[in-house]
């Protein structure tokens, strides 16, 4: 075809001795267009990122192209020399990362870094590259450009930075745009604008976006062409809606099966219980200290008041900085509040002492974010589990075969018990942190996203036995989530928090069909392939 | 602008340190038993309880504690530090008169250590695994590992005595009367033993620090950023690296600016350097209380000023660190 811009031909990247297969990527074949964006999509250790790398050369030491070529512009870029790489890189295939907060160079200014581009490849002069640069902000819709060039990235907000990198990476109008999970660390309605912004000039330009993803909403929203990686093997690829509409590969249709629908499943109606934990007028403030002038005073919990019901799910949905992880610390009393009362089961706790606390916590217990760092590397998963119990008095022997069993129950096998963490993966990690927060047969879990750092498939397998656990065990949960699909799956109700404060608590049928607040609808308009979501939805309820 | 508020900030924060080590100071006199007069006293061979009394009055020992202490104070930030009875001279002059070979000495090995460690870190990290690499590595270990006196000693028997290259000992030939420049290149011919001596360890310290931090950025995300750019690998190692990699070395250094002070009065003694490790140490050789917690007040001050200018350099070189 004559408007193919990249030629990825039978590329397969060999792994050095010891990685868990051969090859990260094996016999890939993928063409690029011009005007086109192309999703490569896969999860965690498909090879995705480094099929994008190998483009620009820049895998990382010890991993290597073994066969197969990527045909760009008439030159075969796994053969290209450094020199003949260096004048490609920036000038005619530009690059974006997922954290642009650690992509930027801390000590350098936005306006220094994007200049740099312009210095490297073309003879412009200082005044008009300052010039050039303040142009590009401005392209990339950043307010105050002038001011954002003398900017360092600390000072920027992550959708500003990442802006800042769109702008660096388009400097010179590149052919090929590669795009390596780029929204994946923003919030969502961030992840919205830039998803737009990126097609919207990857348009009027008509360059070609590779663009990596695990988020098939994403892929729903910004993909012209789909390619689905599993294991380092190309198991589907076609244009965007041949793939999500009628996925021929077992892989893709299991992908797609487990992206959580924008729909509130049925449900049982529940009798209303007796509420197990309150949160009222909760307020807490953080003040920036300063030895003269005023500090600034950051409000985190601006008198939040919720209730946890017995047998209920209470999602809090917001985005980083509502004060949802906040409020769900405050009510298990790992951070202290200002003002206000936490009430647990009928007992006010909100200032016990901490050695007071102890009856209490075996009543409500925690599941963390990440699975790899809440476990101890050190501490074997029976121990991890036990531990527990032993400190609430319970004899060793009774406590490890306590912690047995409860390995079965999260879908693990007993012999996982004498293994150490780091033997596991990251849901088997989640299963064990599950079954570490039952071992002190809680009333009240609370679980700060627990699924954000699982891959789809393993999400919705944890969010599955979650729910089961909940209602074997007749355990409320608190359910802290950025992701409102999430939410919509496995909540009772939803409290939507913003700023410290709680602008909607419904339930979770009437706020997916009527959200009252606008910052409601704004996330509901947000949610990556919404729009896909919906239409799906349609499909699944005749 | 925010920077110099920032370094106001520090500043200000040092006064109370000043004022801290001022305290301990005078406290540490009153430990010792006995005072001032019934050193003299006991000196002068034979005096009588009046003698010792009348001393007494004389030096303002018969007052409280507190007035004493106010008293105290009030010198001290005249730069009035006591009078050395053994040198038979004001503390504040002695102590003045040693500074400027010491603020050489040390000035001198800590630049270049910091320097030199430096260059050699990214030498060793951008040649990793390499012969060059490795050579450092040795040459990093053997400094460590090297005490100072006797790296002293061997310079002087090496350098001085078989090769007659350098003078053993001293700050100046005084005897040649050397005038300009070629007074300030025979102290340069004298520098060059102690500030080896002193520096060669922390040479070697920052060599390994730094090859271990450039070896940290060299996975960072910003330079797959600059290297996608299309920026060449030198461009990338200095214009990029080389300051993120060189803040915790700085950082470790201007704790370490402490240390250097003691090392000195090892070297300065090896070499008879004219500086106030000599002085220190004669001043303790002699029991001279007034003059070693003079030595003990300048030492501090030293350090703590050229915390400041760490924390000054730091600052301006991390945009990050605001007030």
């Amino acid at each position: 075809m004559s408007d193919a811009v990249l030629d990825i031909a039978d590329l397969t990247i060999g792994l050095p001795p010891g990685a868990d297969r051969a090859s990260a990527v094996q016999g890939m074949n993928l063409v690029l267009r011009a005007g086109e964006v192309t999703c490569l999509v896969g999860e965690s250790g498909s090879g995705k990122s480094l099929a994008a790398r190998a483009v620009l050369g820049l895998l990382p030491p010890r991993v290597g192209v073994a066969a197969g070529s990527i045909m760009f512009e008439g030159q075969d870029l796994t053969k290209a020399t450094p020199a003949q790489l260096a004048k490609i890189r920036g000038a005619r295939i530009g690059m974006i990362f997922q954290e642009p907060m650690t992509a930027l160079n801390p000590l350098h200014s936005i306006g220094r870094q994007i200049e740099e581009v312009l210095s490297i490849h073309t003879p412009l002069d200082r005044k008009a590259r300052r010039d050039k640069v303040v142009a590009l902000l401005a392209d990339v819709h950043l307010p105050e450009p002038a001011r954002i060039a003398r900017s360092f990235p600390h000072q920027l907000s992550g959708g500003q930075r990442q802006r800042a990198m769109i702008a660096m990476a388009l400097a010179l109008d590149p052919k090929l745009l590669i795009a390596d999970e780029p929204t994946t660390a923003l919030d969502v309605t961030t992840q919205a604008q830039i998803l737009h912004l990126i097609h919207d000039l990857q348009r009027s330009h008509g360059t070609a976006v590779l663009f990596i993803t695990h988020d098939f909403g994403v892929v729903a929203d910004i993909a012209d062409q789909v390619a689905v990686l599993q294991r380092g093997v190309l198991v589907e690829a076609g244009p965007r809606d041949a793939v999500l509409d009628n996925p021929q590969h077992p892989y893709t249709q299991a992908l797609l099966a487990a992206v959580p629908r924008l729909v509130v499943p049925q449900r049982a109606p529940q009798q209303p219980g007796i509420v197990m934990l309150e949160s009222i007028k909760a307020r807490k403030e953080y003040r920036q200290r300063a030895l003269l002038g005023r500090g600034r005073t950051t409000v985190a919990l601006d008198g939040v008041s919720v209730a946890l019901r017995r047998g209920e799910t209470l999602g809090l949905v917001g985005e980083s900085g509502s004060g949802k992880s906040t409020l769900a610390r405050a009510m298990t009393r790992l951070l202290s509040i200002d003002s206000g009362d936490i009430v647990l089961d009928g007992d006010e706790i909100t200032r016990t002492p901490q050695r007071l606390m102890r009856p209490h916590r075996q009543k409500i217990q925690m599941i963390f974010q990440d699975p790899y760092a809440s476990l101890n590397p050190r501490q074997k998963v029976v121990d991890v589990i036990a531990e527990g119990p032993i400190i609430h008095g319970l004899p060793r022997a009774e406590a490890e075969a306590r912690a047995r069993e409860l390995l079965g129950l999260v879908g693990l096998d007993p012999s996982a018990a004498d293994r150490f963490p780091h033997e596991f993966s990251g849901g088997q990690r989640q299963r064990i942190g599950i079954a570490r927060a039952l071992a002190l047969r809680p009333q009240v879990l609370v679980a700060d996203e627990p699924v954000s750092a699982l891959d789809v498939s393993v999400q919705a397998q944890v969010l599955a036995l979650l729910a089961d656990i909940k209602a074997r065990l007749h355990l409320s949960l608190l359910f802290v989530t950025h992701d409102l699909r999430v939410a919509l799956q496995i909540c009772d109700r939803i409290a939507v928090m913003r700023q410290g404060a709680i602008v909607e608590l419904a339930d979770t049928a009437d706020i997916y069909h009527a959200p009252q607040h606008p910052y409601t609808k704004a996330l509901f308009a947000a949610v990556p392939g919404a729009a896909w979501l919906q239409k799906e939805a349609a499909h699944a309820a005749p | 602008m925010r920077r110099w508020r920032y370094f106001g900030y520090r500043l200000v924060f040092a006064l109370p340190v000043v004022f801290g080590i001022l305290v301990l100071n005078f406290f540490l006199i009153q430990l010792a038993p006995g005072d001032a007069a019934s050193v003299l006293a006991g000196e002068s061979g034979a005096a009588s309880p009046e003698y010792t009394a009348l001393l007494r009055e004389k030096f303002g020992l018969d007052r409280p504690l507190l007035e004493q202490f106010l008293a105290y104070i009030a010198n001290a930030l005249q730069f009035n530090l006591g009078y050395s009875f053994r040198n038979d001279s004001p503390v504040f002059e002695l102590i003045l008169a040693r500074l400027g070979p010491t603020l050489l000495l040390m000035l001198t090995a800590f630049g270049a250590a910091l320097g030199l460690g430096t260059a050699l870190g990214v030498l060793a990290a951008v040649a990793r695994n390499s012969w060059r690499d490795a050579l450092i590595s040795v040459i990093t270990l053997v400094c460590y590992a090297t005490p100072v006196f006797w790296l002293g000693l061997m310079l002087i028997v090496v350098f001085s005595v078989n090769l007659n290259w350098l003078p053993t000992s001293g700050f100046e030939n005084i005897a040649e009367g050397y005038e300009g420049w070629e007074r300030w290149v025979d102290i340069g011919r004298h520098l060059v033993m102690p500030g080896t001596a002193l520096g060669l360890f922390y040479l070697a310290l920052y060599t390994r620090v730094m090859r271990a931090s450039m070896l940290e950025q060299t996975g960072m995300d910003y330079v797959v950023t600059a290297r996608a750019k299309g920026q060449t690998e030198g461009r990338i190692v200095f214009g990029h690296m080389l300051r993120n990699a060189f803040l915790p070395v700085l950082t470790m250094a201007g704790v370490q600016a402490g240390n250097l002070i003691g090392g000195s009065v090892v070297v300065e003694t090896v070499f008879g350097w004219p500086g106030l490790g000599t002085l220190a140490f004669n001043a303790l050789q002699s029991r001279d209380l007034n003059l070693l917690l003079g030595i003990f007040f300048m030492s501090a001050c030293l350090v703590v000023l050229i915390n400041l200018a760490v924390e000054l350099l730091t600052i301006t070189l991390d945009p990050r660190i605001q007030a």
